[in-house]
C-alpha cells in the first residue's frame, strides 16, 4: 500500500450536514463519535469546515432551499471525496419523499458512496458504513498523479 | 467603545456550532453584537400539508418525524388532538406509559443539550462523560420501545406496547445510576471554572422579557418563570404523579444548564413514581378510521417547552388541516434579545441555550407585509410555486 492510501484510509475526517433532516440520525451520528461507539478508534474525526474533510456524511432529505448550500459545501472539499448517506431519508427521502419542499435523497444531487438504511439507523450501523467506505477507499487504485 | 464601521458576520446554514442547517446574520461593532437577524427555512420539507394527504394513522407516523430528538411529545400531541376529536378516553394504564416514555425522553433530551452545550464551550471531556451516561438511558428507551430514537409508542387510543413487569428492575437500576450521575455533573457543573467562566452572566434574559417575548420550557424557567404545561394544563397521567417545577433566578445560560439538570432529577423521581403506582388494564381503545368533523388544539410540555398542535378534520379519514407550533420558534424571540450586546465567541454557547431544534421549527405562514394579509395554499398550488422553482434551478 502506498503512503497516499495508507494516509486515506487511516484518517478520514467526517463532515456532517443535516440537509432538512429530523435531528434522529444527527443525534445517533453524533453518539456513534462518543465514548461507547467510539469511531475515532479508526482515526476518524468529526471535522466542522468543509475543506479538511474527507467524508460528507448527509441526514435528511434533500430540502429545495438546502440543495444549494450541499452542493457547496461538497465542492468546497478537497479530493478525494466521499459521500455517506446516512438515514432512509437520505437515502430515499422516505416520508418525505412526496413533499412539495423536498427533492428526494441526497443521490438526487450528489454521488453517494455508502448507503446506510434505518430510521434512524443505530450508531453500530453507521460505523458498519463508514468500516465499508474505508474498504471501498481502500480497495480504489491510484494514479501517478495521487488522485 | 464604538469603532465607528459595522460588520456583518454570516452564521450558517452549515456550521460547527449547531447539526442543523440554520443561518442567522449578525450585525456587530467591534466584538459586540448590534443586532441579529435569523433567517429560517433551511429545514422546511412541508410536513403540514403531508399530514393533508395521509390517513390518521398514517400521520402517526409522520408526527414522530417532525424531530428526532422529542418525537414522542410530537406523537402524544397528535394522538391527543385526535382523541379529544373522537371523543376518546385513554385507559390509565396507557397514559401512565406515556408519562413514563415522555419523561425517558425528557431525560435523553436533557442529557443531550447538556453534553451540546459542553462541547460549545469548549469543554469536549464533559461532553464525552454525558454522553457515555446518556447511553444509559438510551438502553432503557430501547428495552421499552425497541428503537432508540423513534419509539412509536403512542397510537391514537392509547399506546402500543406494554411495559413488562420483569424490566421494570433493570429500569430502576438505570435510574439510580443516572441520578448518581446527574448529582455529580451538578457538583462539578457548581464549581468548575470552565464552565462558570463561560455561562454565568453569558446571554441574559430578563424575566419580564421573558413573558413578553413568549419565551417557553427550560428558557423560561431559568427566567424564574415557574410555567409547564405539565402542571398548568396536565395530560397523560400528569395530574396524579408529584413533581415540582425548577425554576432558577440567574437568567443566563448558566441557569438554563441548572433547570435542565434539575428535571433531570425530577423526572427520574417521576418515572420512579409512575413505575410504582401503575394501574392495570387496558393498553389502548379501539378507535374509527374516520374522524368526525371538527377542530381540537392540544398542548405538550416538550422538553423543549410548550408545543401545540391544531387539527381540523371534515369527518374523512384524513385531516383537512394541520397545524404545529414547536417550542423553538417561540423562543426565537427571546434568542434574538438574548444574543444583543453580547461578544462574538459567546454566539455559540447562546444559540444553543435555547436547546434549538429547527427540524421542529421550520413552517410557514404567507404575510404580505404590505397588507398584512395572511395566504393560505392548498398543496396543488404549492406544488405548482415549487415546480417553478426547479424549473429556475
Amino acid at each position: 500500500m502506498n503512503l497516499l492510501k495508507w494516509a486515506r484510509t487511516k484518517s478520514p475526517w467526517i463532515l456532517h450536514f443535516n440537509t432538512g433532516g429530523c435531528n434522529g440520525c444527527d443525534i445517533e451520528l453524533l453518539a456513534a463519535f462518543t465514548p461507547r461507539f467510539d469511531v475515532e478508534r479508526f482515526g476518524i474525526l468529526l471535522q466542522g469546515s468543509p475543506r479538511h474533510a474527507d467524508i460528507l456524511a448527509v441526514t435528511g432529505p434533500v430540502t429545495l432551499q438546502v440543495r444549494e448550500r450541499l452542493i457547496r459545501i461538497y465542492e468546497q472539499m478537497p479530493e478525494p471525496k466521499y459521500v455517506l448517506a446516512v438515514g432512509s431519508c437520505a437515502c430515499s427521502g422516505a416520508p418525505f419523499k412526496d413533499c412539495y419542499n423536498v427533492i428526494g435523497g441526497v443521490d438526487k444531487v450528489l454521488p453517494v458512496d455508502v448507503y446506510v438504511p434505518g430510521c434512524p439507523p443505530k450508531p453500530e450501523a453507521i460505523i458498519d458504513g463508514v468500516v465499508k467506505l474505508i474498504q471501498k477507499i481502500e480497495e480504489e487504485k491510484i494514479d501517478e498523479k495521487g488522485r | 467603545m464604538s469603532y465607528g464601521s459595522m460588520i456583518k458576520v454570516p452564521f450558517g446554514p452549515q456550521h460547527p456550532a449547531l447539526k442543523e442547517p440554520e443561518h442567522f446574520l449578525f450585525e456587530i461593532d467591534g466584538d459586540i453584537i448590534v443586532n441579529v437577524k435569523p433567517r429560517i427555512g433551511y429545514n422546511h420539507r412541508g410536513i403540514e400539508k403531508a399530514f393533508e394527504r395521509r390517513t390518521y394513522i398514517q400521520n402517526i407516523y409522520l408526527a414522530e418525524r417532525i424531530c428526532g430528538i422529542c418525537s414522542d411529545a410530537h406523537t402524544t400531541c397528535y394522538t391527543q388532538a385526535i382523541e379529544e376529536l373522537l371523543d376518546v378516553e385513554v385507559p390509565p394504564r396507557a397514559r401512565y406509559i406515556r408519562v413514563i416514555v415522555a419523561e425517558l425522553e425528557r431525560i435523553h433530551s436533557h442529557s443531550l443539550w447538556l453534553g451540546i452545550a459542553a462541547h460549545e464551550i469548549g469543554f469536549d471531556t464533559l461532553f464525552m462523560h454525558l454522553w457515555r451516561d446518556r447511553e444509559a438511558v438510551m438502553d432503557v428507551l430501547e428495552l421499552v420501545s425497541g428503537n432508540r430514537v423513534h419509539y412509536a409508542m403512542n397510537t391514537i387510543g392509547g399506546v402500543r406496547r406494554e411495559i413488562a413487569s420483569e424490566i421494570i428492575p433493570k429500569i430502576i437500576g438505570s435510574l439510580d445510576f443516572l441520578e448518581k450521575r446527574t448529582k455529580y455533573y451538578m457538583k462539578v457543573l457548581r464549581s468548575e471554572q470552565t464552565v462558570l467562566k463561560r455561562t454565568v452572566d453569558i446571554g441574559v434574559l430578563k424575566p419580564e422579557d421573558a413573558v413578553e417575548l413568549c419565551a417557553v420550557g427550560p428558557t423560561l424557567r431559568a427566567s424564574g418563570v415557574k410555567n409547564d404545561v405539565r402542571r398548568d394544563d396536565p395530560y397523560a397521567a400528569y395530574d396524579e404523579i408529584p413533581f415540582n417545577i425548577v425554576t432558577d433566578d440567574g437568567c443566563d445560560v448558566f441557569s438554563r444548564i441548572l433547570v435542565r439538570c434539575g428535571e433531570i432529577l425530577e423526572s427520574i423521581n417521576m418515572i420512579r413514581y409512575a413505575l410504582d403506582h401503575m394501574p392495570s388494564g387496558m393498553l389502548r381503545v379501539r378507535v374509527p378510521m374516520a374522524v368526525k368533523p371538527g377542530e381540537a388544539v392540544s398542548r405538550v410540555e416538550a422538553p423543549r417547552g410548550e408545543l401545540i398542535h391544531y387539527v381540523k378534520s371534515n369527518g374523512s379519514t384524513r385531516p383537512e388541516r394541520y397545524k404545529v407550533r414547536s417550542p423553538t420558534l417561540a423562543n426565537i424571540p427571546a434568542l434574538c434579545k438574548m444574543l444583543i450586546g453580547q461578544h462574538v465567541a459567546d454566539i455559540p454557547i447562546i444559540l444553543a441555550g435555547i436547546d434549538p431544534c429547527f427540524a421542529c421549527m421550520d413552517r410557514l405562514v404567507f404575510v404580505d407585509v404590505k397588507t398584512n394579509k395572511k395566504k393560505a395554499l392548498d398543496f396543488e398550488s404549492f406544488r405548482k410555486i415549487v415546480r417553478k422553482q426547479r424549473e429556475l434551478l
